[in-house]
C-alpha cells in the first residue's frame, strides 16, 4: 500500500467498540440497548475492588444495514482484555436470542458479532463460561435463519470459548493484525512449554494463528485489509451471499479426512497446515 | 479502588450526555449527565490509590473558574495520567457542543 | 461391582471416572467400532429405552501428543461432533429423537503447537454445535459430570445439554482454567486465589459453589465415586430418567432452564431490559 492509500484508509482496529459498531450500520439507524447510561455493570468486580466499564465492555447496537434489521455485538478489547463476564456475555447471548425469536416471528433480524476477546473473564469464571455456552446455543439457533457474521480485527484477537463463539459463525472476517485462537499463548507455554509454543515471539504466534494463516488454511472466510470501510463493504457482501450451504462446524468428516493425512509425529508448521488443509473439508 | 466525590460550581444544565474514553489501561471512562444549574457533581472510581489531592488539583484546575455547563458525571479510571484525564473530559464536553447541534 | 471392573481397577492403567461411569451406566456394553480410544460411543438402555452415551477418556497412545490424558483434543472434538451428528442422521424422519448421554470427565482442551495449528477451537466448535443441533432437533440432551467439567472441554462435550448433572465430590470440578494457570495468569498465589475464589461464588472451585449458580438440574450424593457401587448407579439412572421425563415435559429446547438462581440475577435482569429496550427500538 503506498502512502496516499495508508492516508485514505480508516483504520478499523483504532475505533473502540462503540464507534466500530456505528460504522458497520446504516447512518442514523444505531440504537444502543443497555447503554453505558443504564449502568448495568458487573456486580462481580465490584466486589473484587475492580472499576468497572458502564457497558461491562459489550455494546448492543441495533440497527440496519443495508436496510435490513441486524444487530451489531461489539466487545470491547480494551476493557479487561475484552474479557467476557456475566453481564457483557448476557448482553450478547440475549440479543443473539432476541434475534432468533425475531426470525420466527417474521422479522430478519441478522446478527455481526466483533470478537476482541480473550475468553472468559477469570474474575466470574463460571459465571462467564455459562455465557458463552449459552452465546454458543444461541448462534448454532440463529445461524439457521441468517447468516452470523464474526469479525475478529485485532489487536486483541479472538480466544478461549470465544474462539469457539467464532467457529460456530456463518461466515468470519479477519485481518492480517487479528489472531484466532483457542488458548492464549502464555496458557499453552505454561502448560506445553516454551519449546512447544513461545507465548513472546510474535511473528511464531502469527504465522499459527494470524488471519493471513488462517484465510489461506480456509478456517475463515474474508481477509481484508484494516478499512472500515472495506470491512463494511464485505458484511453487505457476505449478507447478501445468505447462509452458507454447509457451516464449517458441520464438516466433520472433511476435517477427519484432513486430519488423517496429518502426521502426528512430527512438529507442526504454517506450511504443512496450509498444504493439508487447502484441500478443503467437503465431505 | 478508591471513589472520591467532587463537586464545582457550574453554568446552565447540560443539553445532553455524552460519553468518552473506554476503562483500559492508561485511560478513563466519563460519562456526562445534565445536572440542575449552578452545580457539577463528580464521581470518580479510580483503580489507583492516595491519588486524591492529584485529582483534586487538576479537577479544580478544569472546573473551578470556568463556567461550564452544570453536569453529573462519572469517571470510571484505570490509571489515566492526569493528561489523558484532561483530554477525556474536554473530548466530553466537546461531545455536548456537536450533540446540541445535531 | 463386578469381576471384571475389580480387575480392571487393579490393573496398572487405572481407567479414568469417565471411562468407569460409562462403563457401568452402558452395562459394560462395548462401544461402537471405529472411534478412537479416546471417544468412547455406545448405545445402551435408558429408562427401558435406547440412549446413546458419549465418553471422552485418556489415551496414552493418541497419534496427537498433547491429548494423551483425557484432553478434548483435535480428533476429540470433531469425534464428538461425528457421534451427535450420525445419531441425528438415524433419527432425521423419526419423531422421537434418541436421548443422548455426555459422561463428563474432561480435565482441558489439548494444549499444543498441533492444536492451535490444525485449528481446535474449530474442532471443539463442531462438537458444542452437533450437541447445540441435536438439542434444537428435539434429541433430550443430558450432561453428567463425573469429575472434571473444565473450560474448552466442557463447551465442547455436554455444556450444549438440556440438564446438567453432576455427583458431589471434591474431584468433581467445573472451572474456566486450572487453579494453577488461573494463578499465574492472575499473578498471584494458588492459596490466594482460592481465598478469593471462596468469597466470590463464580469463581469458586467447589461442586456446591458451582451449583449456588443455578446451572445444574441435580446435584448427587454418591458413596464411591471412583468405583461406583449397585446404589451409586441406581441413584444416577433414576436421576438420569427423571432428568429425561423433565426435558420431555419441556416445550423449550433451549437453555432457559438456567437462569433464575440468585448468583444470576443479572443474567435474567440483562435479557428482560433486552427485551424492553428492542420492542421500543423496532421502527
Amino acid at each position: 500500500m503506498n502512502t496516499e492509500q495508508l492516508l485514505q484508509r480508516d483504520s478499523f482496529i483504532e475505533l473502540n467498540a462503540r464507534s466500530r459498531a456505528s460504522a458497520l450500520l446504516d447512518a442514523g439507524s444505531m440504537r444502543e440497548l443497555i447503554g453505558p447510561f443504564d449502568r448495568v455493570t458487573s456486580p462481580w468486580l465490584a466486589l473484587q475492588g475492580v472499576v468497572t466499564q458502564s457497558d461491562d465492555g459489550v455494546v448492543v447496537a441495533k440497527g440496519t444495514c443495508d436496510g435490513q434489521p441486524t444487530v451489531v455485538l461489539a466487545i470491547e478489547g480494551a476493557f479487561q482484555g475484552g474479557s467476557l463476564g456475566e453481564v457483557g456475555g448476557a448482553k450478547i447471548a440475549g440479543a443473539l436470542e432476541l434475534a432468533a425469536q425475531d426470525n420466527r416471528d417474521g422479522v430478519p433480524t441478522r446478527a455481526v458479532i466483533l470478537f476482541e476477546t480473550g475468553g472468559v473473564r477469570l474474575q466470574e469464571a463460571n459465571l462467564g463460561l455459562a455465557a458463552i455456552a449459552e452465546i454458543h446455543s444461541a448462534i448454532v439457533d440463529l445461524r439457521r435463519y441468517q447468516p452470523v457474521i464474526g469479525i475478529t480485527a485485532g489487536t486483541v484477537g479472538c480466544f478461549g470459548g470465544m474462539s469457539i463463539a467464532a467457529a460456530l459463525c456463518s461466515y468470519l472476517i479477519v485481518t492480517r493484525e487479528a489472531r484466532l485462537g483457542l488458548n492464549g499463548p502464555a496458557v499453552i507455554e505454561q502448560e506445553a512449554g516454551i519449546a512447544e509454543y513461545d507465548s513472546r515471539d510474535k511473528p511464531f504466534i502469527w504465522s499459527f494463528t494470524g488471519g493471513e494463516q488462517r484465510y489461506r488454511s480456509g478456517l475463515v472466510d474474508a481477509y481484508v485489509e484494516d478499512d472500515a470501510m472495506q470491512i463494511r463493504n464485505m458484511v453487505c457482501e457476505l449478507f447478501q451471499r445468505g447462509m452458507p450451504e454447509q457451516n464449517r462446524s458441520d464438516m466433520v468428516q472433511g476435517f477427519l479426512a484432513r486430519l488423517i493425512e496429518v502426521d502426528a509425529s512430527i512438529q507442526a508448521t504454517p506450511e504443512l497446515i496450509r498444504t493439508i488443509y487447502q484441500k478443503g473439508f467437503a465431505s | 479502588m478508591e471513589k472520591i466525590f467532587y463537586e464545582y460550581p457550574a453554568g446552565s444544565p447540560a443539553k445532553a450526555r455524552a460519553l468518552t474514553g473506554v476503562v483500559g489501561s492508561g485511560d478513563l471512562e466519563v460519562l456526562l449527565e445534565p445536572h440542575t444549574a449552578g452545580l457539577t457533581t463528580i464521581a470518580v472510581n479510580t483503580s489507583v490509590d492516595g491519588m486524591g489531592q492529584v485529582w483534586a488539583a487538576l479537577l479544580t484546575r478544569i472546573f473551578a473558574m470556568s463556567s461550564l455547563p452544570a453536569a453529573k458525571i462519572e469517571i470510571n479510571d484505570f490509571g489515566a495520567t492526569p493528561g489523558v484525564v484532561r483530554m477525556r473530559i474536554e473530548q466530553a464536553f466537546e461531545e455536548l457542543q456537536f450533540a446540541s447541534t445535531k | 461391582m463386578s469381576a471384571a471392573m475389580s480387575s480392571a481397577m487393579s490393573s496398572a492403567n487405572k481407567q479414568s471416572r469417565g471411562a468407569v461411569w460409562f462403563s457401568r451406566l452402558t452395562g459394560e456394553a462395548t462401544p461402537i467400532a471405529g472411534y478412537p480410544a479416546s471417544v468412547l460411543v455406545a448405545d445402551a438402555d435408558l429408562a427401558g429405552k435406547r440412549a446413546r452415551y458419549i465418553a471422552v477418556v485418556p489415551d496414552p497412545d493418541n497419534r496427537f501428543p498433547r491429548a494423551r490424558d483425557g484432553e478434548v483434543g483435535l480428533v476429540e472434538g470433531w469425534q464428538l461432533a461425528r457421534a451427535v451428528q450420525e445419531l441425528m442422521a438415524a433419527d432425521r424422519g423419526s419423531k422421537t429423537k434418541t436421548p443422548i448421554v455426555a459422561v463428563i470427565d474432561v480435565t482441558s482442551q489439548a494444549y499444543g503447537r498441533r492444536e492451535e495449528g490444525f485449528g481446535i477451537h474449530q474442532a471443539l466448535a463442531g462438537a458444542a454445535g452437533a450437541y447445540a443441533e441435536a438439542r434444537l432437533a428435539g434429541h433430550p440432551v443430558i450432561g453428567l459430570i463425573v469429575g472434571k467439567a473444565m473450560s474448552g472441554a466442557f463447551l465442547a462435550h455436554g455444556y450444549q445439554a438440556n440438564r446438567l448433572i453432576a455427583i458431589r465430590d471434591p474431584e468433581v470440578m467445573v472451572h474456566a482454567m486450572g487453579k494453577a494457570s488461573a494463578a499465574r495468569i492472575t499473578m498471584r498465589s494458588v492459596d490466594a486465589l482460592e481465598s478469593l475464589a471462596s468469597t466470590i461464588p463464580p469463581m469458586a472451585y467447589d461442586i456446591e459453589s458451582y451449583a449456588s449458580l443455578g446451572l445444574l438440574w441435580r446435584c448427587l450424593q454418591v458413596a464411591q465415586p471412583d468405583a461406583p457401587s449397585a446404589a451409586d448407579i441406581d441413584t444416577v439412572e433414576s436421576s438420569l430418567h427423571a432428568a429425561l421425563e423433565d426435558i420431555l415435559a419441556d416445550n423449550s429446547r433451549d437453555l432457559t432452564s438456567r437462569l433464575g438462581a440468585e448468583h444470576r440475577q443479572a443474567s435474567s435482569k440483562v435479557r428482560d431490559m433486552l427485551r424492553i429496550q428492542w420492542r421500543a427500538s423496532q421502527p
